[in-house]
C-alpha cells in the first residue's frame, strides 16, 4: 500500500457570491521514499494540494490516506497530533520564528515533545550539522542569509524524523546558485530514506525529484 | 526547549512592545494602589482627627425616669445619688468581640459638693484617658498627674478664685489646682475635674461610676454592633451611640472609599482595555509565527499556554512595579493631599499582594479572548503568508 493515498480530493472556496474550485478531483499515490515534485503555474491548485495533504486544509470531498490513516477522520486535535508527529513543513519564506536562534528555531517542533532538554538539543544540533550549519547554531535568523535561512527551516522540518517531508517552494526566494544547493539537500535527504513532496513552478528543481506531477486548473495534468 | 521558552524569548527579544504592555499595565495597577493607599492613609489621618471629636459611645446607668444633660447630651435616668454602674463592670467592654476598635474608655463620677461655700460639681475622670479623648481641651498650667490634683473649668475657677499651683480645700483634704481649662464652651467650664479615686471617696460612691464615655473608630466601625456588645455585657446599663457624630464620621470615611473605588474601577478597565488591544495586536502581528506553530503540531491548547504565560509574565512584573511606583506615587501625594501633616502612609501586605494577584488577573482575563483568538488560527495562514 501507498505511503500517500488522494483520492478524488475537490476543494471549494467561496469567495462573496463566486465559487473557485481550487482543485477538481485530483487522484495521486505516493510511495515511501519518493521525491515527488507537484509543479504548475500560479492558481493551478498546487500549493492548496500541499495545504490538503498537510492535514491544515479540509478539502470540500474526497479523502487523503496516510500511512494508513484517514487524515481527516481524525477527531479534533489528533490531526494537529498527526501533523507533530508525521509531517515536516519547510515554508517559502522559511518562517522561522525571528526572536528564536537557528538551535531554538529547530527545537520547535520539538518543544511539545516530552523528552529531557539536553536530548532536544542534540536532536537540533544533529539536524543543523545535517544541513551544514553546524557552526551557526546560536544565530537569530536575522543573522543568517537566505540559504542558511532556508537550511535552517529544513532542519526544523526533518529534526522529529518525519515521515513526509513538505516543501513549498523552497527554493522561491533564493538565488540560482542557493537553490542548486537546496535542491542537493533535498536530493540528499531522499537518498537517505526520506519521502518527499514538494510544491514548485521552476522546472529545473523536476530534475531533481523521482516523479514530477504536473496541475492545471486544479486538476492532474499528466505525470513524469 | 519547552512552551514556556517561546513566551520567555518573545519577550526577552520584543523588549520595546513587552516594554509598553508592562507600562500600561503598570500604570493602572500603580493609580489603584496609590488611591487605595491615599484613602488608607487619608482615613487613618481622619479617624485619629476625628477622635479628636471625643467619645461615639456613652453608657449610662438604666433610666428612672429622671434626666438631666451632660454636653448637651441626654443622660437618661441619671440623678446624683441615684443607681451608678460599678467600676469593675467596665473591664467587660475589653472583652467584646469588636474590642481593638476601642481607642479610649472614660469612666466618671459625678456629684455636688460644696467647696469654699460654693456649690460646684465634681467630677471624678481618668485624667489620661480623659485627655486623650478631649484632645480640644487646652490646660493651663500642668496637667494633673497625681490624685491630689485638680484640674477645673474656667468658670469654676473664677467662681472659686484660683489659678493653676492653688490650693484648694475640699471635705478637709488639701488639693493642688494643676490646671484651668480655656474656655470651651460647653458644661465643662463650670465642672471641677478630680481623679476619679478622689472623687468617689469624696462623693462617697467607691466602686461606682454615673457615666462613661467610649471612643471607637476605625474605617467601618461597626459602632452599631458594639452598642449592643456593650449592653450585653453590662445588663445594667444603658448603652447608646451617639449617632450624630458616628454617622458624621462614617460618611466622610465612606465618601472617600466611594471615591476611590470608583477611580480603582475606572483604571482597572483603561488598563484591562490596554492589555486587551495590546495582546490582540500582538496576536494579530504573529499571525504568520502562530500558522507555523498549528503546521507543525501545536495544539489549540499550545498556542494558549503560550500567549497566557507571555500575559503572565508580563501582568507580575507590572504589579511588582506598579505596587512600587504606586506606594512611590502616595508617599509623594499623601502630604499634599492629608489635611494634616503627621498623616502616616499605611504600608499594607494585602495591598501588595493584592495589586500583583490584581495584575495577574487583570492581565490573565484581558488576554483570554486574545489566546483564544489565536488558538483558532487556521494553520493555512502560514502557508497564505507566503
Amino acid at each position: 500500500m501507498a505511503l500517500i493515498e488522494i483520492k478524488n480530493v475537490k476543494k471549494q472556496y467561496t469567495s462573496g457570491d463566486d465559487v473557485v474550485e481550487a482543485l477538481r478531483g485530483v487522484d495521486i499515490s505516493i510511495e515511501a521514499g519518493e521525491f515527488i515534485t507537484i509543479m504548475g503555474q500560479s492558481g493551478s491548485g498546487k500549493s492548496t494540494l500541499l495545504s490538503v495533504l498537510g492535514g491544515m486544509n479540509h478539502p470540500t470531498t474526497g479523502e487523503i490516506e496516510m500511512a494508513g490513516v484517514k487524515l481527516y477522520q481524525l477527531p479534533g486535535e489528533k490531526l494537529a497530533d498527526f501533523r507533530a508527529q508525521n509531517l515536516g513543513f519547510v515554508f517559502q519564506s522559511f518562517n522561522l520564528i525571528t526572536y528564536l536562534t537557528a538551535i531554538e528555531n529547530v527545537m520547535l517542533p520539538l518543544a511539545i515533545v516530552k523528552m529531557s532538554n539536553q536530548a532536544k538539543k542534540s536532536a537540533a544540533r544533529q539536524a543543523l550539522e545535517r544541513v551544514g550549519l553546524g557552526d551557526k547554531l546560536d544565530r537569530l535568523p536575522n543573522q543568517l542569509s537566505g540559504g542558511e535561512q532556508e537550511r535552517v527551516a529544513i532542519a526544523r522540518a526533518i529534526v522529529n524524523n518525519p515521515h513526509i517531508l513538505l516543501a513549498d517552494e523552497p527554493t522561491g526566494n533564493l538565488d540560482s546558485k542557493t537553490s542548486e544547493e537546496v535542491m542537493a539537500l533535498f536530493r540528499e535527504l531522499n537518498d537517505a530514506g526520506q519521502t518527499v513532496v514538494m510544491v514548485t513552478h521552476n522546472p529545473e528543481n523536476g530534475a531533481y525529484s523521482d516523479r514530477t506531477i504536473s496541475l492545471k486548473d486544479g486538476m492532474v495534468l499528466g505525470q513524469a | 526547549m519547552k512552551l514556556h521558552t517561546i513566551s520567555i524569548n518573545n519577550l526577552k527579544r520584543r523588549k520595546a512592545k513587552m516594554a509598553f504592555l508592562t507600562i500600561g499595565l503598570m500604570v493602572g495597577i500603580a493609580t489603584i494602589v496609590t488611591l487605595v493607599t491615599l484613602t488608607r492613609s487619608m482615613s487613618s489621618d481622619i479617624e485619629r482627627k476625628m477622635d479628636e471629636f471625643g467619645a461615639n459611645i456613652l453608657i449610662t446607668p438604666q433610666s428612672n425616669g429622671l434626666s438631666m444633660n451632660y454636653g448637651g447630651i441626654s443622660l437618661g435616668g441619671v440623678t446624683f445619688d441615684q443607681r451608678e454602674i460599678l467600676e469593675n463592670d467596665l473591664a467587660k467592654i475589653k472583652t467584646i468581640a469588636n474590642h481593638k476598635n476601642i481607642s479610649a474608655v472614660s469612666p466618671k463620677v459625678l456629684g455636688g459638693i460644696t467647696i469654699n461655700t460654693h456649690n460646684v460639681m465634681l467630677v471624678g475622670v481618668h485624667f489620661d484617658s480623659e485627655l486623650k479623648m478631649k484632645q480640644w481641651w487646652k490646660v493651663f498650667g500642668n496637667e494633673p498627674k497625681t490624685d491630689d490634683d485638680l484640674l477645673l473649668g474656667t468658670d469654676a475657677a473664677k467662681v472659686l478664685n484660683v489659678s493653676p499651683g492653688d490650693k484648694l480645700e475640699i471635705k478637709g483634704q488639701q488639693f493642688n489646682v494643676a490646671g484651668v481649662l480655656e474656655q470651651t464652651g460647653s458644661q465643662d467650664d463650670s465642672l471641677v475635674f478630680a481623679s476619679l479615686g478622689k472623687a468617689q471617696k469624696l462623693l462617697g460612691k467607691e466602686g461606682k461610676i454615673t457615666l462613661a464615655e467610649v471612643a471607637a473608630l476605625c474605617s467601618g466601625c461597626p459602632i452599631g454592633d458594639m452598642v449592643t456588645q456593650i449592653a450585653e455585657k453590662i445588663p445594667d446599663a444603658k448603652v447608646s451611640a451617639i449617632q450624630q457624630v458616628v454617622e458624621g464620621r462614617l460618611k466622610a470615611l465612606d465618601q472617600f472609599k466611594r471615591f476611590s473605588y470608583a477611580m480603582a474601577g475606572v483604571v482597572v478597565f483603561i488598563g484591562s482595555l490596554i492589555v486587551f488591544v495590546t495582546m490582540m495586536g500582538s496576536v494579530n502581528e504573529r499571525t504568520t509565527e502562530i500558522g507555523v506553530f498549528r503546521a507543525i503540531g501545536f495544539r489549540k491548547s499550545h498556542i494558549m499556554r503560550i500567549i497566557l504565560l507571555e500575559a503572565a509574565l508580563v501582568s507580575l512584573l507590572a504589579g511588582f512595579l506598579g505596587y512600587a511606583v504606586g506606594m512611590g506615587g502616595a508617599k509623594l501625594a499623601l502630604p499634599f493631599m492629608a489635611e494634616s501633616k503627621n498623616a502616616h502612609l499605611i504600608w499594607d501586605s494585602t495591598v501588595a499582594f493584592g495589586s500583583i494577584g490584581l495584575a495577574l488577573t487583570l492581565g490573565l482575563l484581558a488576554s483570554l479572548y486574545p489566546a483564544l483568538h489565536a488558538s483558532k488560527m487556521d494553520p493555512t495562514e502560514a502557508l497564505r503568508a507566503l
